[in-house]
Order: structure tokens, then C-alpha cells, then sequence
């Protein structure tokens, strides 16, 4: 059985005809092909597949695309500027050496956004425990942190 | 400082733009032209029989081209997956190596082995055709601890290996051991286990194998460490199809802590798979097959002893591991409870005598192979539990036994077989001391007494050794490649350099850190130099990236090939210049006649040399490309001190790690900000062992407990602190930037600093890792009753 969605993505008027039991992230990756958004673990517990839907950070993975029917979708590939500048946080990250071998990053950003939009100056142990929906093998989560602090600092300043 | 000395400076890293905009090319990102999809049917059980296989059904579901299983496998009279290294056993034979068949023959041993591939359209159409595979197992009784594998009447997982054992192998002069323990003061006895580890980079492993019918070639894009290797292996040992016609890319790869390393089954399937059906197929892993079909890690149980004398001199080690190696021989799988394990049991120490006997086992249970330290972090975990135990037994301040102890004189050849160029142990010691503020800890101890908490300081002061070599020495110890690597630098007419390397990245950075070295060298911008890696058809070869040897033998290679650039350089500027090339000197980016104002820039020699108008074409080559091999004269041998201070709560067994200081001695560092980070995803890894992380199969059934990130508990942000990290600077004394290698020190140091702190804490003299709440809390109440 085949389904309509329609959605914004990145700012787009996106729509296809698809299976039902596709999921939000493979709508995003196999369908719109913005494979910025990375699967990692199937169980929603890994993160890496982290959006922006209606404001909020949610894990693709874990929702079918025709719940997101009319939603409004930010992608980490609409997170930059359109000139291409980076986000402060996407900018923190490299500053601070926040990532590594670069799978988890779209989500690790994406969850770090939106702690800082709800969380506007947050402490180390709020980030960590705020982050700890989001799985690094790599960074040790050190340098994520010091990225958090220091985005949330300048947003700030 | 000039404008080009780049050389220990915290460069940005040139990667991370396109992996923060998510312009990142991962594996499963890229889809080819006419692209189908398989998924592989695993065995659900532990140990089975195939009685049959009928793929009927699922030959008819939507969507599906071919269906594979073991007998398509035999009759394509392909190889199986082999191992790279001959282990010869005590009584000089070989190594057990049973057939590792790339799709089952008649038998599974383990759960998520190998049983068909189903190809199709989409991804879900492969799923649910693999559903309908109805495959006939008569189960078999199951071996899943490596301690009931050698029992007898227990099952047999090979026939050449009647007593499921590949190996017992020892190293070191076991009567002049068993001497100095019949004579020592004080003997110091541990028997613990080091836990299974499932690596988990965050990519699942995935694999795109394309055919091309017009010119009969493959081109395999992979989540790999090391595509000419996956190459070499797959073309001259399992396939058999001409090396030329095989390009293996491993793109953007997602971590791999050597889970990534190896030839899987799933290679060399789709590989195959992909002539037949003419057709690209691509297969990305779910977590739930990485948890069971990457190659786990380390899995010893070991019995431990130290010789003391009075004074708390080491006067011999004696250690007996038995290692679980899986059901399977994994690529490099019999070297690491070996070579790479006993090998690394002096540490830091003058132990005079030393004796290690390992006994290798077959289990139903998932390969396993080396990850992130593989051999050194369960080395490092017997010398320093047991220099740390013996101390509190014998009253001895652990910090002033170890000193007691330390080798100070280099070279220093321990007694078994390795020989450490230089260190410096007191120097990394002493600073851990201090920045851990191990002066101030009985205060603080008293205060978290007085909360009701118990703190406990623990030390690791570990070794290790990096780059693996020489080869012609690893090859008389049964390696069967060669440990070099390869690169090349190709300077374009107009200055701008491009250098190919064997090393792959997939975190590390090497797209900077090797900019570094190459642009400080040539005395040129950062921006003027850019790396390529991870693709046989643009690097002339490489074996990868393993051990922590990308910058040792990897960056070597790169700097022998720039100083042929030089050297060809000189002599091009001295024909520019009238000069002869010996008065030539090269510094900052400029040929210069040496103590003349005569010179001409990197950039007008480069373009002399592609544009030869002026130019000594009776002596030299137009062009100016150079590559190098290297094949290093040793290990590197990279030391450390690590301070763990933890805090229990005994109401509810959980340990908090208050403060962690890690103090490393890597040699010359390139990139301090690189090299910090990978300390902290080191050092997450192994205190993910010790308090976290433990593949737990059931002992019947021998099913994956711990299949999915729910089960298996992966660190996460809140459970970690930050670190305080320190180095000192002892450089290699056998490679031109005088580097050791970084990538693995945390993961093999901090293990038996987290465990030696919470026994501290404690007051116990042993915990099983991972130390858990409810371990914890056992011994806590238990202690306490």
C-alpha cells in the first residue's frame, strides 16, 4: 500500500507517493536523498538520525514519514547558512574539535541546537545528561561538551 | 615561528566542514545506477545442522532477483574468509584453521552466522524474501565459554580441532620463571576476566559491490580500515579474480576501532553476487547485525602471578589466558591473544623473567579480533592489577613500587622479544601525581566519608607498541603480510600538492594531520596540500590503518617521498639557479644558492619541472612525483600514567569517576587538539569496559544477550567526566618525525586505573569488570555484612 506525503523540508515543499511503512528517516535519505542524516541504530537509541520537526529534536527513525504530513523539517543540510557560513554551533564544533569520524555529528548538532534553544545557559551536567540521547564512539563526549558551553556563551553574548 | 611551521600546532580539521553540513559520503549514502539491495539470512542458533534450504516462497516475493545460500557458494569453488597470521603452537605445529565458508556449509556456529543472501529491488523487499527463506536446522548442543570449550564431551564446532582448541602457545623461559617463584619473598596471584567487548562504531558496516561487464571489473565501495588489503585478500584468497580488475573505495567511513579491519563474509558475498545478477547490490547492517556479526573483542580468562621480593622488585610474571577466538578465525584473530598480547607483559617494569602460555578456543559465538588496543589493554590490565594489588598485599605505596621498578635505561630489551627504543616513565608519572592532585585526595576522601561515599585513587602506568614491524621479523613470527605503508606526493605544475596515502581515515584526521607534516616540510600554506586516501584505483598501495600506526608508518612514508621531492628539487633549482645542487639549500618554500641572495620559489621549480624549457633533461626526468615505502626498523612504544579517582555510592553500587588525568607520552605530536581527542574517545572506550560494557551470551543457548543498543550499554554523555590531559615528549628514536602513535592508549590504560580505584574504594581486592551497580553493590553489602 502506497501513501501521499507532503511536508517542508529544508524550507521546501516536498511530497511523494510512498510506502506506509516507510520510515521518517528513509523518506529523508532514499526519497529526498539528503543522506546528511545518518541511521546508526535502527532503536532510536543512538541519535544519529536526529531532525528538526516543527521545532523540536526528533529522532527519524523511530517515526513512519506520513507522521510527519504537513510538518516542517529541518535537516542538518538546512542547518548552515545558504551561503554555506556555519551555524554557531556547527562552528563550535569545529572550533572545539567536537567530532571525529563525523556519523554521529548530524544528530549530536542537531540535539545540541536544541538544547541550547531550550536551555540557554546550560551547566556540564545538564549537557550531558540533555546529550545522552545522542551515541560518539569517538570523542569521548569531552569536546562535545567544551562545543555546548561555548555555542550556548556566544548565543548569549 | 614562521608562517609554514605547522608542525605541533592545533590546526582546524580540513574534514569537518562537510561532516557538519552532512555533506559527509558515507557507504550507504552513495547509490549507483540500477542499484539492488540483499539482506542476508543468519542462523538463529548457536550450533546447527542444515538439513535443507527452500527458497521457493521467497524466490517468488516482490521484488526479488537471486537468492544465495552455501551450495551457489561451493559450487563457484570460491575460497573461504582466510586468517593473516600462522600462530605455531608449544610443540612447534600449526595453528588449527578450519574453513571459514563465506555462506554456511551444512552448519552454523553462531548466532547471526551466514546462511543465504536474498537480493532485490529495495531494502524491504530483501527483508521480507528473507522471511520467507525456510531454512531446516537440527540443532546441536552449544560451546559458548571458552573455559567448557576444551571439556570433554563438550561439542565439537570443527573437525580438524576435536578439542575446539586452534592453539596453546607460550613465549618467555618457563623453568628459570617457575625458579625465581619457587625462591620469591611475596607472590601475588589474580584470576579474573577480561569482558567481551562489541565494538560499535556508530556507521553500521556496509558494503556496494558494482560489475561491469564491459571491461569485467568490480568496484567495491566499503566501510573499511584498509581497502587494499580487503582488496589483496578478497582477489588472491577467496575469489580469485585479477587484483587490476578489483578498485575497493572506502569512503567516509564512520569509526571502525578495528571492527572494520577484516574480509567479512558480506564482502566477499556481494562481491560475487554482483557478476551474477550484473547488477550493483548494496547491504547496510542494522545494529542488530553489527552486534552479531563485527568481530568482537578480547574475551580472556586468565590466571595472574608476580615474584616479589622484599623490597617489592619484580622478580618474574607468570600468566596462563585462555582466549575465546569465536567460532570463526577472524582476519588477524590468532595474533592478538598472542603476539600482540604477551609480548606487552614487562610494561614499564624490569622484570627479569616473564612466562605466558595461551590456550585459543572455538566457541558458538561471534569471531573475535582485535579491538581498539587489541592484546595491549588486556597485557596492560595483568601487569597493572597486579602491580597494584601486590602493593597493598605487601604495604608499599603503589606509586613507590612502580618507581621501584621502572626501566630506566634505553634501549631496553625485556624478555619477551620486544625492545623499547625510549621512555620516560617518571616523567608521565610524576605529572599525573600532579595534576591529579593525589596530595589532596585523603582530604577529599574524608569529605565524601562523610557523605557517606567512598572514594577510592587508581593507577595504570601502561605501555604499548604501535606500528607493528619490521615485516621480514612479524613474517618469521607468522605474519602473513607485509606491515609497511605507502605514499605518495604529487606536486602539480603550480606548487599545489596532492598526496595519496595507504593509511585510511575514519576519525582520525589524518586530512590535516598529514597536511601538517607535508605543508610544514615544503614550506608551503596548509590550503596548498590536500590528502587522498581510501581508494586502490588512486593510492598506488597501502595496508591501512590498524594499531595506531597511521602516523608512525603511514606519516614516515609520506616524509620519505617528501624529502625525494626535495632532493629532486635541489637539483632542478640548482640548474635554475647555475648552481651546483650540493650548495642548494631548501627552507621556508625557497631554493636558495646557500649564502647567496640566488633563489627561486617551490612553486617556479615545480613549474620548471612540468614545463622543462630550462631544464637539464640530458640528467633529470621532467615531472615532479615521488612515493616512498616504509617499512619501520621497530615498534613505537608509547607510555603513559593514569589517575582514576572514583566515587561509590554503597546504597546503590553506582561509582562516579570524579576525576580522571591521563598523562601520555606519545613522542613528537602533530596536532595536540587531534591528539586529544583521541585520548578522550580512548579513555571513554575503557571505562566503557570497566563500568559498562559486557557482550553477555546465554550459556545454553548461546544467544546475544546484549543484542542492541538497549541491552549492550554503550557510554553515554552522562556517564563520563571530563578529562585532564597531559603529555610529555619522549621522541621515537627510529622515525624521521620522531612520532609514536596515539590512537589506542586510553582504551588500553584506563581499564585497571578505574578498576585498581574502585577496589580502593572498596577495600576489596578484586571486581569483576564491568564493575556495575549491582557488582558494585554486591561487594559493597557483602563486605559490609
Amino acid at each position: 500500500m502506497t501513501v501521499k506525503v507532503s511536508m517542508s523540508v529544508n524550507g521546501k515543499a516536498v511530497g511523494a507517493e510512498i510506502e506506509e511503512r516507510t520510515l521518517l528517516v528513509t523518506f529523508i535519505r532514499d526519497t529526498l536523498r539528503l543522506t546528511g542524516t545518518h541511521v546508526g541504530c535502527d532503536t532510536a537509541q543512538c541519535g544519529a538520525c536526529t531532525i528538526f520537526m516543527n521545532g523540536r529534536a526528533v529522532k527519524s527513525c523511530n517515526m513512519l514519514a506520513m507522521q510527519a504530513e504537513g510538518a516542517q523539517i529541518t535537516t542538518i543540510e538546512g542547518i548552515a547558512q545558504p551561503d554555506g557560513t556555519l551555524h554557531p554551533m556547527q562552528e563550535a564544533f569545529r572550533q572545539h574539535h567536537g567530532l571525529q569520524c563525523g556519523f554521529c555529528t548530524p544528530g549530536m548538532v542537531i540535539s545540541a541546537i536544541d538544547l541550547v534553544n531550550n536551555t540557554p545557559n546550560p551547566s556540564e551536567t545538564q549537557i550531558r545528561e540533555q546529550l545522552d540521547g545522542n551515541l560518539c564512539r569517538c570523542t569521548g563526549y569531552h569536546n562535545i561538551v567544551k562545543a555546548v558551553k561555548a555555542a550556548a556563551e556566544s548565543s548569549r553574548s | 615561528m614562521g608562517a609554514t611551521n605547522f608542525i605541533g600546532q592545533s590546526i582546524k580539521r580540513k574534514e569537518d566542514y562537510r561532516f557538519l553540513t552532512g555533506e559527509g559520503s558515507y557507504t550507504d549514502d552513495i547509490v549507483l545506477p540500477r542499484q539492488t539491495h540483499a539482506c542476508f539470512v543468519r542462523s538463529p542458533h548457536a550450533h546447527a545442522k542444515i538439513r535443507g534450504i527452500n527458497k521457493d516462497k521467497a524466490l517468488k516475493a516482490p521484488g526479488v532477483i537471486a537468492i544465495y545460500t552455501g551450495e551457489d557458494i561451493a559450487a563457484s569453488k570460491m575460497g573461504g574468509l582466510p586468517c593473516g597470521w600462522l600462530i605455531t603452537d608449544v610443540n612447534g605445529q600449526p595453528m588449527k584453521e578450519p574453513p571459514h565458508p563465506v555462506l554456511a556449509q551444512g552448519k552454523v556456529r553462531y548466532v547471526g552466522d551466514h546462511v543465504a543472501v536474498v537480493i532485490a529491488e529495495s531494502p524491504q523487499q530483501a527483508k521480507d524474501a528473507a522471511e520467507l527463506v525456510d531454512v531446516d536446522y537440527q540443532v546441536l548442543p552449544a560451546v559458548i565459554k571458552s573455559a567448557d570449550a576444551r571439556r570433554k564431551g563438550a561439542p565439537v564446532l570443527h573437525d580438524i580441532a576435536p578439542d575446539n582448541t586452534c592453539y596453546v602457545w607460550g613465549i618467555g623461559d618457563k623453568a628459570v620463571v617457575d625458579q625465581a617463584f619457587a625462591s620469591a619473598h611475596h607472590v601475588t596471584t589474580l584470576e579474573f576476566v577480561n569482558n567481551r567487548l562489541i565494538p560499535n562504531a556508530i556507521e553500521p558496516r556496509a558494503v556496494n559491490a558494482q560489475y561491469a561487464r564491459a571491461d569485467d571489473s568490480y568496484t567495491l565501495y566499503v566501510a573499511s580500515q584498509n581497502p587494499h588489503v580487503e582488496r589483496l585478500l578478497m582477489t588472491a584468497f577467496v575469489l580469485g579474480l585479477p587484483e587490476h580488475k578489483v578498485r575497493v573505495v572506502a569512503p567516509d567511513v564512520g569509526g571502525g576501532f578495528g571492527s572494520k579491519i577484516y574480509l567479512y563474509a558480506e564482502d566477499v558475498a556481494l562481491t560475487w553476487a554482483s557478476k551474477q545478477v550484473n547488477r550493483p547490490i548494496k547491504w547496510t547492517a542494522e545494529r542488530s547485525e553489527s552486534f552479531q556479526s563485527d568481530a568482537h573483542g578480547r574475551d580472556h580468562v586468565t590466571r595472574a602471578e608476580l615474584a616479589l621480593d622484599t623490597e617489592g622488585k619484580f622478580l618474574a610474571m607468570r600468566v596462563t589466558t585462555t582466549a575465546n577466538l569465536g567460532a570463526y578465525l577472524s582476519t588477524f584473530a590468532s595474533c592478538v591473544p598472542t603476539i600482540l598480547y604477551a609480548t606487552l607483559l614487562a610494561g614499564q617494569y624490569t622484570t627479569p623473567a616473564i612466562y605466558c602460555e595461551v590456550t585459543a578456543v572455538f566457541t558458538n559465538t561471534t569471531p573475535v579480533d582485535a579491538y581498539r588496543g587489541a592484546g595491549r589493554p588486556e597485557a596492560t590490565y595483568v601487569v597493572e592489577r597486579l602491580v597494584e594489588t601486590a602493593a597493598r598485599e605487601m604495604k608499599i605505596d603503589p606509586v613507590e613500587i612502580r618507581r621501584r621498578n621502572f626501566i630506566k635505561q634505553f634501549p631496553y630489551q625485556t624478555p619477551v622479544a620486544l625492545q623499547y627504543d625510549t621512555g620516560n616513565y617518571e616523567a608521565t608519572l610524576g605529572e599525573a601525581i600532579k595534576m591529579a592532585d593525589v596530595a589532596g585526595f585523603p582530604a577529599r576522601r574524608a569529605e565524601a566519608a562523610k557523605r557517606g561515599k567512598l572514594r577510592g585513587l587508581g593507577y595504570a602506568c601502561y605501555i604499548e607498541a604501535c606500528g607493528i614491524a619490521p615485516s621480514n621479523v612479524a613474517g618469521a613470527l607468522g605474519a602473513r603480510a607485509g606491515l609497511f605503508e605507502a605514499g605518495e606526493v604529487r606536486v602539480h605544475p603550480t606548487g599545489k600538492v596532492t598526496v595519496f596515502t595507504g593509511s585510511h581515515s575514519h576519525g582520525q584526521g589524518h586530512e590535516t594531520t598529514f597536511a601538517q607534516v607535508v605543508a610544514d616540510r615544503l614550506g608551503i600554506p596548509m590550503d596548498d596540500v590536500d590528502i587522498v586516501h581510501g581508494d586502490t584505483s588512486k593510492v598506488l598501495f597501502g595496508m591501512g590503518t590498524y594499531g595506531s600506526r597511521s602516523i608512525a608508518v603511514g606519516g614516515t612514508a609520506i616524509v620519505k617521498a617528501v624529502d625525494k621531492i626535495v632532493a629532486k628539487g635541489k637539483k632542478i633549482a640548482a640548474h635554475l639557479l647555475e648552481a651546483s645542487d650540493t650548495d642548494i639549500e631548501f627552507k621556508d618554500g625557497v631554493f636558495r644558492v646557500a649564502g647567496t641572495d640566488k633563489q627561486v620559489p617551490f612553486a617556479g621549480v615545480s613549474l620548471a619541472a612540468y614545463v622543462p624549457h630550462n631544464y637539464p633533461l640530458d640528467k633529470l626526468e621532467p615531472g615532479l612525483n615521488e612515493n616512498a615505502f616504509y617499512d619501520p626498523t621497530n615498534f613505537t612504544f608509547p607510555a603513559g600514567s593514569y589517575v582514576c579517582e572514583v566515587e561509590v555510592d554503597p546504597d546503590t553500587g553506582t561509582t562516579s569517576i570524579v576525576n580522571f588525568t591521563a598523562v601520555d607520552d606519545f613522542g613528537k605530536i602533530i596536532n595536540p587538539m587531534i591528539v586529544e581527542g583521541q585520548v578522550h574517545g580512548g579513555l571513554t572506550q575503557g571505562i566503557g569496559q570497566a563500568l559498562t560494557e559486557c557482550c553477555i551470551y546465554d550459556p545454553e543457548s548461546g544467544q546475544l544477550v546484549t543484542g542492541s543498543m538497549q541491552d549492550y550499554c554503550l557510554p553515554r554523555a552522562d556517564d563520563v567526566p571530563s578529562y585532564r590531559i597531559g603529555t610529555k615528549e619522549t621522541p621515537c628514536t627510529h622515525n624521521p618525525l620522531g612520532v609514536k602513535g596515539c590512537g589506542e592508549a586510553g582504551a588500553i590504560g584506563s581499564p585497571p586505573a578505574v578498576i585498581n580505584a574502585i577496589t580502593d574504594a572498596l577495600g576489596v581486592r578484586e571486581i569483576e569488570m564491568p564493575a556495575t551497580p549491582q557488582r558494585v553493590w554486591r561487594v559493597a553489602n557483602k563486605k559490609a555484612a
